[in-house]
């Protein structure tokens, strides 16, 4: 069999990092062919619209978590952030810890009750019930738009990665990749998206691990690997959280508490776990209320372990791999790029068939990332774009099977918009930039448009669409602004010293108290909905069930607790 | 204890009819493990031919294949289909 194999294969690939045998193509075959498997079996139970859209509200807290995690844990995520910790050491890991467990904690126990009990298919549409239509299409429209564009830019990222990591054809990588995606999408649906998810987080796990285990052994343990960063970066720390973040100048991301904290983990964190569909929707699958309640705070703890697999690799090739350097050095000097850190960790330790579990890996979390990004568009377009419009055009309801064969056309149309993207950003790479910060300019604003309509039952339809409108707009104005004038950065990050990473999590911050205090001068100005209309959409006006006759193990506050109290205790230990 | 509370949760939501994805994921482990083991058992008698990869002597794919087909065989006859239900 390997004998057939192996040419046909070879066939796709040419000079790369890693050297693929016959054991880790034929993991990767097994992986394409399982996936597709997978999404026609699933086929025969997804046929009304909460099938297709929303796994049928049945997926268990574990699964609605696992996927809630790895829709998020995309390949570029993986790469991305090994490469961020070799650049900028340990600091990276604020990204997993402040900038996702407060947030995800937060959406179980405050947010997830309304978002479910509201029966909403999505957050554009909690935004219908809650502001009324405008906010709802404003929200859409834009989300829509930028989901499929940002899972185009991610698809060519992602070709370009597998072209210098195993050498596979850039063309070949978008077609197969994100035909596999679409046709295990369309004939599944969530339900597909889901599995596959979750069968891709253990694949992730399972491939990735190896290489801080056998990283440590080499360098001797944690006390090892800080002893050699510090001999290799005598001038740089890698190795603290918090204690450089005092200044800017002190620590090599350029940026300062203040930012990490409120910027990172408040504005930028709640935003993106809180708001963004692509991963929300995960939850709303949860099959009853403390299940959609769990699934983030069980979402919460892998995340917290991520850095285990992601950041440690990135600081252990400070230890044992130092003297690589950025991609726009690397392209003119022809040394590797710490761009590349996690595969050549990989070649480093991973011998035959594990190297091959490591790549399906990387590809498991791409194909994740596009489904999520797939998914999330496609039920946005059919319930929050399409069909308000089909009903205002037509006048008349009509079956949910309409509304299936929509989803499964826009998921069709999502994927091919997306690898149009793709090419486009091949042809012209600054487009992607433009893409990626587009993408930002939504998150911000929308969490605080959101979590106002939640919380503050004064809050009005005018209120919420004129807020959104003003932070989305202050975004993209500082946005260009300091394109244009880059020294309006320490204006907008408050120093002189502030470098690009700063700038999102200001940019964000800002963008948010303006959508804030809009909100609140327009709402204070307008006239607010009745209390009666607001009944499971806000908190003050909603009974929410009790949990007082479940045991504590059963209620998710306390395993919240569990984990904000291991989170604190993971910052004292790296402070 | 993990298993028992994945094996309840999958059974109370998932209808009789279709498969647990733990049996999924139980399969795809064990292939992988398997050919993983089967990959590195040339990597024991001679260690030169896996010389270009670090700390060779650890024989990571021997037991990091073993450990996968453990995992696997175990979610595998947990989450089989047609297993009788309590």
């Amino acid at each position: 069999m390997t004998g057939v194999l192996l040419p046909l294969l070879s066939f796709f690939f040419a000079a790369s990092i890693v050297s693929l045998g016959w054991a880790d193509m034929l993991i990767i075959v097994i992986y394409f062919l399982l996936v597709l498997g997978i999404g026609y079996y699933l086929m025969h139970f997804t046929k009304t619209g909460d099938d297709f859209f929303l796994a049928g509200r049945k997926m268990t807290m574990w699964i609605a978590g696992l996927a809630f995690i790895s829709a998020n844990l995309g390949s570029l995520e993986l790469m991305g952030w090994a490469a961020s910790a070799y650049q900028y050491g340990i600091l990276a890991t604020h990204w997993y810890w402040i900038g996702a467990i407060p947030a995800m904690l937060f959406l179980g126990i405050i947010m997830m009750p309304f978002y479910y009990i509201s029966k909403t298919h999505s957050v554009p549409g909690y935004l219908k019930l809650r502001y009324g239509e405008s906010s709802r299409m404003l929200a859409a429209i834009s989300f829509a738009l930028m989901t499929v564009l940002m899972s185009g830019v991610n698809m060519f990222a992602m070709a370009l990665v597998m072209k210098v990591v195993i050498g596979w054809d850039i063309n070949v990588s978008i077609w197969v990749s994100s035909i596999t995606v679409m046709v295990y999408v369309v004939l599944g649906g969530l339900l597909s998206a889901i599995f596959n998810e979750v069968l891709q987080f253990m694949l992730i796990w399972f491939g990735a691990l190896l290489v801080p285990i056998i990283g440590l052994v080499e360098v001797g343990g944690w006390s090892g690997m800080v002893a050699k960063i510090h001999q290799n970066f005598p001038a740089g720390d890698y190795t603290h959280l918090w204690s450089t973040l005092g200044h800017f100048k002190d620590n090599p991301m350029g940026i300062q508490w203040i930012g990490i904290v409120f910027g990172l983990g408040f504005v930028v964190s709640f935003g993106y776990w809180t708001t963004d569909f692509l991963v929300v929707q995960r939850v709303l699958s949860a099959k009853d209320l403390r299940s959609a309640k769990m699934a983030p705070i069980i979402g919460s703890a892998f995340k917290m372990m991520v850095p285990f697999i992601v950041i440690l690799p990135g600081l252990l090739g400070l230890a044992v791999m130092p003297g690589l350097v950025g991609q726009n050095q690397a392209a003119m000097t022809g040394a590797q790029s710490y761009n590349e850190i996690l595969p050549l960790m990989m070649a480093r330790y991973l011998g035959p068939g594990l190297l091959g579990l490591g790549v399906t890996a990387l590809i498991a979390g791409f194909m994740s990332g596009m489904a999520g990004n797939v998914t999330a568009f496609s039920t946005v377009w059919t319930y929050d774009i399409y069909k308000p419009l089909h009903l205002a055009a037509t006048k008349r309801e009509v079956a949910d099977a309409h509304y299936v064969k929509v989803g499964r056309w826009a998921t069709f149309i999502g994927v091919v918009i997306s690898i149009g993207t793709a090419y486009l950003v091949q042809s012209a790479a600054s487009i992607m930039d433009y893409v990626q910060a587009l993408f930002s300019f939504f998150i911000a604003p929308l969490f605080g448009t959101v979590i106002l309509g939640m919380l503050w039952k004064r809050a009005t339809a005018s209120g919420g669409f004129w807020g959104l409108l003003a932070g989305t707009a202050s975004s993209i104005g500082m946005w260009i602004w300091v394109r244009i004038d880059p020294s309006a950065l320490r204006i907008i990050a408050g120093s002189p010293d502030a470098k690009a990473m700063a700038e999102d999590m200001y940019r964000g911050l800002w963008s948010w108290v303006i959508c804030v205090v809009v909100t609140i001068i327009v709402s204070y100005s307008t006239q607010p909905k009745a209390e009666a209309e607001l009944v499971g959409l806000v908190r003050g006006c909603t009974d929410l069930p009790s949990e007082g006759h479940l045991p504590l193990v059963k209620r998710p506050i306390f395993w919240a607790g569990l984990i904000l109290v291991a989170f604190i205790i993971l910052q004292i230990i790296f402070w | 204890m993990a298993d028992e509370k994945l094996k309840s949760d999958s059974r109370a939501t998932d209808s009789p009819e279709r498969i647990s994805i733990w049996f999924f994921i139980g399969a795809v482990l064990l292939v992988y493990g398997i050919i993983i083991l089967i990959a590195s058992i040339p990597g024991v008698s001679s260690p030169e031919g896996a010389q270009h990869v670090m700390l060779a002597d650890l024989h990571a794919g021997i037991w990091w294949g073993a450990l996968l087909i453990v995992l696997g065989a175990v979610y595998v006859a947990i989450f089989r289909p047609g297993r009788k239900k309590d």
